[in-house]
Order: structure tokens, then sequence, then C-alpha cells
């Protein structure tokens, strides 16, 4: 069995609505996040790869299984979409045992898993409440909790995040981060994108439909050629550090830092740049006590891929 | 148990899928029963079944029954059955019951979990018709059998004479085939008109005024009605004079059996098309 998540030339239409256009992707385990505005096309690609609605054109397979092969992809994927409503009338406890029942499993061993899942998501008493009086960051966790209580392989979250208050969303986070260090596909979608940077192995970039990019965000931000890559520099003397690199060469863009210990430096090869920073901090001109890059992120990565108007730029 | 231990025992499982079908089915239509029979939203259907209950609990009270007004009483209880419950009662109640099936859970926006577990969509049908179908027999079997009993207790050791060692218990059982037959007739064809049509409601207009029309079209159109099988398997013809002409079917002439095997064929090939649009079936809530 593969195990990886494959959508070869994938396109959907809702009539002649572009949902998604010639998606190619190969999605190996850990955590990805897809990134887009809304209308992207995250949920359309979330719906499809677990069958929810059809390719117009392409192929999917999610670990070589088909989305129509629903008995044996259930058994290893749970979807936690953004649709916030439940079956009428249903404790947060009837609505996971209900649902594990019809994995075929027998009581015991559904009322186990059910109350594990309850457990990790820390729900605890309310699980015994009906879900019609839930807040929406409980609906979201019953609904977390329904997707992982089965032990899926790949778990698809859309939105995950939101209706959580802080600390919910810490938890949610670092428990995303367990199952995609026990070599879980967690795939999330997100437009939360500080959340973004803190928990993906690697991001998938969505707008209009295309796909923009994807892999690791610093391999993505670098293969973003045309904007020149920005690094903070903290040390003693910023300015005659920014002087130096506009004298060698290799910046195109130099701002000090607020608190005026520090200087943001853009270059177009950060190769060469990184080795001229070593050739200085030798001379002993300046004492550098920190380097980071400052737009190797999410953020940056949305910013000059998809622009604030979420069209590709 | 482990994430392998869990993959393993699914895997057995689908190596068995008629077991593990029977499992989930027994399950999906017990968690519709929950829904559709005991919930405040089916009240009106309990209304439907049971306005000829309370109607002929009132003639019981307020009216004297003499024995030569037997006769008259079974021509009623026919013309209520085939008049009432066939054509208005078992219609809407299975309209009530079978769109919200589907269509209710796509409005409701719940559909989606069903979907997303292990169960083919056939099997989550087919489980919705069953669940559908023992709460419509359930409600309308009920009040048949009470509109029956009241009907000729009234009448003494001559009505439970009638019954027991006369030809009552016989019309009975024919009115519950009827009944039942009703139900799964109507209820595939609501189920399947509620996966076609946003709003099925004009849909089962159309189909009600179909099956008014339908003593005057061709034979082979005939078929395609489940009023006009039922016909035949009247136990006591109802008098289609006046008004009551519009109401009833005259169709050319079917023995018994033929009749119920016409409807259970034409049930089959809904419930088998029915499959066909569950396959194809798209979440798209927004444009509910």
């Amino acid at each position: 069995m593969s195990d990886r998540i494959i959508f070869e030339d994938v396109s959907k239409f809702y009539g002649e609505v572009l949902g998604v256009n010639r998606i190619s992707l190969s999605i190996p385990p850990g955590i990805t996040t897809l990134v887009g505005p809304n209308g992207a096309g995250k949920t359309t690609i979330m719906n499809l790869m677990t069958g929810l609605v059809q390719p117009s054109n392409g192929h999917i397979s999610v670990l070589g299984l088909s989305p129509a092969d629903q008995l044996e992809l259930f058994s290893i994927l749970g979807y936690c979409t953004q649709f916030d409503f439940f079956p009428r009338g249903l404790t947060g406890w009837q609505f996971i045992l209900d649902s594990l029942m019809l994995h075929g499993m027998e009581k015991d061993l559904a009322e186990d898993l059910a109350a594990q899942a309850i457990d990790r998501v820390q729900l605890g008493d309310a699980a015994g409440r009906k879900i019609a009086g839930y807040s929406k960051g409980m609906r979201q966790k019953i609904r977390l909790a329904q997707a992982i209580a089965h032990h899926p392989r790949v778990l698809v979250l859309d939105e995950p995040l939101n209706g959580l208050d802080p600390m919910a969303r810490a938890e949610s986070i670092s428990l995303f981060q367990e199952l995609g260090r026990q070599g879980m596909h967690v795939l999330i979608s997100s437009h939360i994108l500080d959340e973004v940077d803190r928990i993906s192995d690697r991001v998938i970039l969505i707008t209009g439909g295309y796909l923009i990019a994807e892999g690791n965000i610093h391999q993505v931000r670098k293969e973003v050629h045309e904007k020149p890559m920005q690094v903070l520099i903290r040390c003693d003397h910023p300015e005659v550090l920014a002087s130096r690199m506009f004298a060698i060469n290799h910046c195109v863009e130099a701002r000090l830092h607020a608190d005026g210990k520090g200087v943001f430096l853009r270059t177009a090869d950060i190769d060469q740049f990184y080795s001229m920073l070593n050739r200085i901090a030798a001379e002993g001109l300046v004492k550098i006590d920190a380097v980071a890059p400052a737009d190797d992120d999410a953020n940056a990565i949305y910013q000059y891929l998809i622009g604030t108007d979420g069209s590709p730029s | 148990m482990t994430r392998t231990q869990l993959a393993d025992r699914a895997k057995n499982l689908v190596q068995q899928p008629w077991g593990l079908w029977s499992m989930q089915a027994q399950r999906l239509t017990r968690i519709e029963l929950r829904r559709n029979l005991f919930s405040w939203r089916a009240a009106w259907i309990y209304g439907l079944a049971f306005i000829p209950t309370l109607i002929i609990f009132i003639h019981l009270v307020v009216d004297t029954h003499p024995s030569f007004a037997m006769s008259e009483d079974t021509n009623i209880l026919a013309g209520i059955v085939q008049l009432y419950y066939i054509r208005l009662g078992v219609f809407f109640g299975c309209l009530g019951i079978f769109s919200r099936l589907i269509r209710g859970e796509m409005i409701e926006r719940s559909l989606h979990f069903y979907l997303l577990s292990p169960v083919r969509r056939e099997v989550l049908l087919l489980a919705k018709f069953a669940a559908g179908s023992i709460s419509a027999v359930s409600l309308f079997a009920s009040a048949i059998v009470a509109d029956f009993a009241l009907m000729y207790a009234g009448f003494g050791a001559a009505g439970r004479d009638y019954i027991f060692n006369g030809p009552g218990m016989g019309q009975l059982e024919a009115y519950l085939l009827i009944v039942v037959l009703a139900c799964l007739g109507y209820g595939a064809v609501f189920l399947l008109l509620s996966m076609m049509f946003g709003n099925p409601t004009p849909a089962a207009m159309l189909a009600l005024g179909w099956e008014t029309i339908n003593p005057v079209l061709p034979s082979l159109l005939q078929k395609i009605s489940v009023a006009s099988y039922l016909r035949h398997l009247m136990p006591v013809s109802v008098s289609s004079d006046g008004i009551f002409a519009l109401l009833t079917v005259e169709t050319e002439p079917v023995s018994g059996w033929a009749a119920a095997a016409g409807l259970l064929a034409l049930i089959a090939i809904v419930l088998t098309y029915s499959c066909y649009r569950i396959r194809k079936l798209e979440i798209r809530y927004s444009t509910e």
C-alpha cells in the first residue's frame, strides 16, 4: 500500500464554476497545511479526497485507496469537516458511539474508543450533554473527537482551530503535532498563518482553484526568486553592517530595527549573503548576536504568492 | 487497542462484507427509528394515521349498531382504506417520513457524517428505507387494526362472529397487506424524489395527480402506479359513483398475487435507481 495521498491532474467544476483546476499533489506522512483565501479550493480538495464530491477529471488515491472504496477508506481516514451541524437530538457521547458502531465494532470496544477520544480532546463531562447545547468550541472538539476516535492513519481537518479559545487552540495544535510525529497524515486547512508556521511540515498554497506552490515552507520561500529574502541581524553596529553589505553589493534593501539594535537586510542571493556575513563578522567590524530569516514563514509566502486580495501575485 | 490492531480488525470485517453490511444496516435502522418514530416532528403523521380511528371511535360511542348495519360499516371501512389511507393518509405520511430520510439530512447538513463512515452508500440508503418502512407500517398498520376493531366492536357477538368465523379476518389481512405495500411503494417513490429534487413536495403533488388520472391512461402506463396495483388487492370493492369516482381506481382486472408481485417489482426498480443516485450524490450543502 502506498504511503502517499496522490492527486493526479484533478479538476472539479461545479457546473460552470471552477472548484479546483488540474491539481497534482503527492502528500507524504506528517502535517500538511492547505493555505489559501476563502473560496480558494481548500475544502474542495478535502471533499474530493473523501468522496463527498467527485472529480470532473483526474484520479485521486489515499494510501492506495480510491475515495469510492468507502469501506476501506473510512476505516483508515477521519474527516473533521467545517460543517457545524450534527444529527439531531444526540449527546456528544451518543454521537461518537454511533459513529464507532458503524465501523462494525462491538459495543465494549466502541465505548472504550469513544471514552479515549473524548478524553483526548478534553471534553470531559460535557460528553453526556446534548450537542445542541454546546458552545462553538465544544462542537469543534466533539467533531475532532469523532474524527480521531477510530485511530485513523489519515486525518483531514477543515479549519479545525475555528471557534477555539487560546487554551483549546494550543491543546489542539499539540494533539496534531503528536499525531504527525506518530507518522499519520494530517491534512489541515487553515487561514491562521502563524499557526500554520508552528504546526506544518509542509504547506500547499492554493488560490482561485489553482495550486500555487507546495513543499516545506523554507523550500517554497527559496523558490520565490523575484522576492529577495529578508534577514534580521542583531548586532552592535547595524548601520555599519548595512553599509558594508551595500558596498559589496549583496543587498537590495536595508531597514533598521525599531530598537536600533538590529537591521533587516534583503538579498537576492541568500547563500552568498551568509558567506559575506561570515567574512564581515570575522573582520571584527561588528559583533553579531543573532541572525534569523525575517520573511521565511507562511505569512510572508502567502503575501508574496497570493497577496492580500487572494489573487496570485 | 492499537491503530494496527484496529486496522487489522477492519480489514477482517471488510473480507466478510455481508456480515458487516448487516450489522451496519441494523445500527443505521435503529438510529433512524429513534429519529423517525419517537420525535415530536413526527406528531402530525400520528395524527394523519389516527384521524379515522378517532372518527370511528366517536361513531362507536355515539351511534347504535344494529346487526343489519354491519355490511354498510364494512363498505365504509373499505372506503376509508381505499379513499383515505391509500390516497391521502399513507401517501402524505410516507411523503413526510421518506422525504426526510436523505433530503431532511441534507437540509439539516448532517448527511455527511454517514457518508464519511465506512458504510457502503447502498447499505445506508436501504437501511434508511427499512427504517422509514418500519415507521410507516407500524403507524398505519396499527391505525388500520384499531379502525377495524372499533368498527366491529359495537356489534357485540355478531361483530366477533363476523371477524373470527366470517370474512372479517381475511379482510383485515388484506387491508394490512395493502397498507404494507402502500408504505413500501410510496416510500420508495418519495425516497427517490427526495434525492432528485431539492423540494420533493411539488413532485409528490405531480405523483398524486398521476395516481388520480392513472385509471384513464393506457394499460402500460397504469403499471407505473402504486394505487393501481393496490386496487386489485382490495377485499371489498368500493362504489365508484359520484364524487368517489374521482378517487377510486378502475383498472384492468389482475390477480392479487400478480398485483403484489408487480408492485414489488416496481419498488425494486425504484430502489435500484435510488442506489445509483446515492452513489453519485455529492455533498454541497450551500446549494441546498
